[in-house]
């Protein structure tokens, strides 16, 4: 085998003890039995995305609800360039661009679709600004499908931890 | 009637509703106890939502089922249909009124009350409902009834994962039928009685028989999983290949009642082993429990509960670790290896006792069950040692594969 397969041969008659190997199994899952439970008991245990990093803890590069960073006035860091809704290949950014007296340009109305979004970080990685990420959240539930669609404000609202993304000059993140 | 029958009638009234009130709250219990150890054995919590860590879980369960719409499938034979859950349901119940629970219990009373009269028991009262003389046998009729219920279910609803679950389900209960039958004659031989009192009273006067007989209730125990179609022998409900087998078209109350069956037939299995093999309410190495009063009897149901639940431990224990039988094995593990392997060694032991007894005139029952205890080790040793050796179970290994498709050797 040329690609390294590793071939197992079928056991010999002389080899096969049904007996035993159910012996083998039961204690196995006993000693399953005895162990500690893995179990996160979810409403009252959540996993958090900081950097304590407890027993239950998102991965630093999870990609999860959009966050909108600010700069110190409060104000979006967003340039309105265009290029997240560019890159978008669920196309659920929806972006108007608009420009104030000094000729900064700001987006008149920015809004991502959670529902439509596939959370690939696309936009995080495009921005030029840092201003729009993928956030680590997922708790995402809504009474109606209106409420997916974030605006502006509920984008800067976010609080949570922003996902570090995958660089490719640092493949292993050290 | 006298005042002695109305007397035993009405304590076999309340026996009766003791036995069962207690054998429906185990059972219920029991479905919550199979879904814990399934969870604890893959390191989860299981279901803890429902009052206390999930104490309350089988009531929830309960009020669902009995709340729950029933689907009647079109073109089913209605009537079976609707009768065919009572039919597994009532054997797999019936069966809790053969087996003693308890040592019996001396004593007296004279009552006079109003309608029914005068009323007087003096003397022991055996701990079980129906105390038959045909004890064993009847056991075996009755669980054999339960295959009907089954059978009838997977006939009626027009389904065809129903029929074929029906199908192979009353295929692997008449024929592991067989193979439980035959692997309790040894008992009976040893005991010279069929009566389930009668064989804890020869195990009281010897040792438990699981030491003169442990090949015999290791096939037992064998036969009662296929009895009990529980996995590894739960061809009937096979879930990737029939969805949920026999009873795939029942809902609500009457899918329950499958349920309740099995588990019924579980702890019924279980309770059967303990007494044939495990000396019943039998607290070993004193007679201090055949003394006859109301302490010696609790003490021996609490012990005679604690071995059933260990049994019913195993079932769970195997059901959560051994895969399922392919059908072609299941059927030749019963008819090419249980059923001759049995009927040698009936032999076997029909011969030793008469070498034992006569030949050597043991007249000591422990004498005599030692003497088998060292039979056994040598069959024990015959079918652990050189029978399983690919030949118990006959997987892919025992056929030779086609010329051209054959295996490279390994390097």
């Amino acid at each position: 085998m040329a690609i390294g397969v590793k071939v197992l041969r079928r056991p010999a008659r002389a080899d096969v003890s049904y007996v035993r190997a159910m012996l083998k199994g039961m204690t196995l899952t006993f000693k399953h039995l005895l162990q500690p439970t893995w179990t996160m008991e979810y409403p009252e245990e959540r996993s958090v995305g900081d950097a304590a990093r407890g027993t239950w803890s998102l991965a630093p590069r999870w990609r999860g609800t959009h966050r909108m960073l600010t700069d110190e006035q409060g104000r979006s860091k967003c340039v309105a360039c265009g290029l997240c809704p560019q890159i978008c290949p669920a196309n659920c950014i929806k972006l108007v661009p608009g420009e104030d007296e000094d000729g900064h340009r700001y987006p008149l109305i920015y809004e991502i679709d959670e529902f439509r979004c596939v959370f690939c970080g696309y936009c995080q990685e495009v921005c030029p600004e840092e201003a729009i990420h993928v956030g680590q959240h997922f708790e995402n539930a809504e009474y109606e499908r209106g409420r997916f669609v974030y605006d502006l404000e509920r984008l800067q609202a976010q609080t949570h931890p922003v996902s570090t993304l995958w660089d490719p000059s640092d493949p292993r993140g050290e | 009637m006298t005042p002695e029958q109305k007397a035993w009638l009405l304590l076999t009234v309340v026996k009766l509703l003791a036995v069962f009130t207690l054998y429906m709250v185990t059972i219920t219990y029991l479905t919550l106890l199979e879904r814990k150890l399934a969870a604890w054995f893959q390191n989860r919590l299981g279901p803890n939502r429902v009052g206390p860590s999930g104490l309350l879980q089988p009531i929830a369960d309960g009020i669902k089922a009995v709340l729950k719409q029933e689907t009647l499938p079109a073109q089913s034979a209605k009537a079976v249909f609707v009768m065919a859950p009572s039919l597994a349901f009532i054997p797999a119940l019936t069966l809790c009124a053969l087996i003693p629970v308890a040592a019996p219990v001396d004593f007296s009373f004279d009552w006079t009350l109003p309608l029914v009269g005068r009323m007087t028991w003096d003397g022991p009262l055996p701990m079980v409902v129906a105390d038959v003389p045909a004890g064993f046998l009847l056991i075996l009729a009755i669980s054999s009834i339960g295959v009907y219920g089954i059978a009838l279910a997977g006939w009626s609803s027009n389904s065809k994962y129903s029929l074929l679950g029906g199908l192979r389900s009353s295929a692997q209960m008449v024929s592991y039928e067989v193979a439980a039958g035959l692997s309790v004659v040894p008992v009976l031989l040893l005991s010279g009685n069929v009566s389930m009192g009668e064989v804890i009273r020869a195990q009281q006067a010897s040792t438990w028989y699981v030491l003169p007989l442990f090949l015999s209730y290791f096939f037992f125990l064998l036969a009662g999983f296929a009895e009990t179609n529980r996995l590894p022998f739960d061809l009937p409900e096979a879930e990737s290949e029939l969805i949920a087998g026999y009873h795939t078209e029942y809902s609500g109350m009457k899918f329950s009642l499958f349920f309740i069956a099995e588990y019924a037939n579980m702890i019924t299995v279980s309770a059967v082993t303990v007494t044939l093999f495990f000396g019943g309410w039998d607290i070993p190495f004193t007679a201090w429990d055949q003394s006859g009063g109301w302490l010696p009897a609790l003490a021996s149901f609490a012990l005679f509960g604690l071995k059933v639940f260990l049994f019913i431990f195993v079932f769970m224990w195997v059901r959560w670790t051994l895969p399922r039988f392919r059908y072609d094995q299941l059927m030749a593990l019963g008819w090419k290896l249980l059923v001759p392997v049995l009927l040698a060694y009936v032999m076997l032991i029909a011969v030793a006792l008469v070498v034992v007894e006569q030949g050597l005139g043991v007249t000591s029952p422990l004498a005599r069950n030692l003497a088998l205890f060292g039979v056994n080790l040598v069959a024990g040793w015959l079918v652990f040692f050189v029978l399983d050796r690919g030949l118990v179970i006959r997987g892919v290994a025992g056929r030779a594969p086609p010329a051209d498709r054959s295996l490279p050797e390994a390097s």
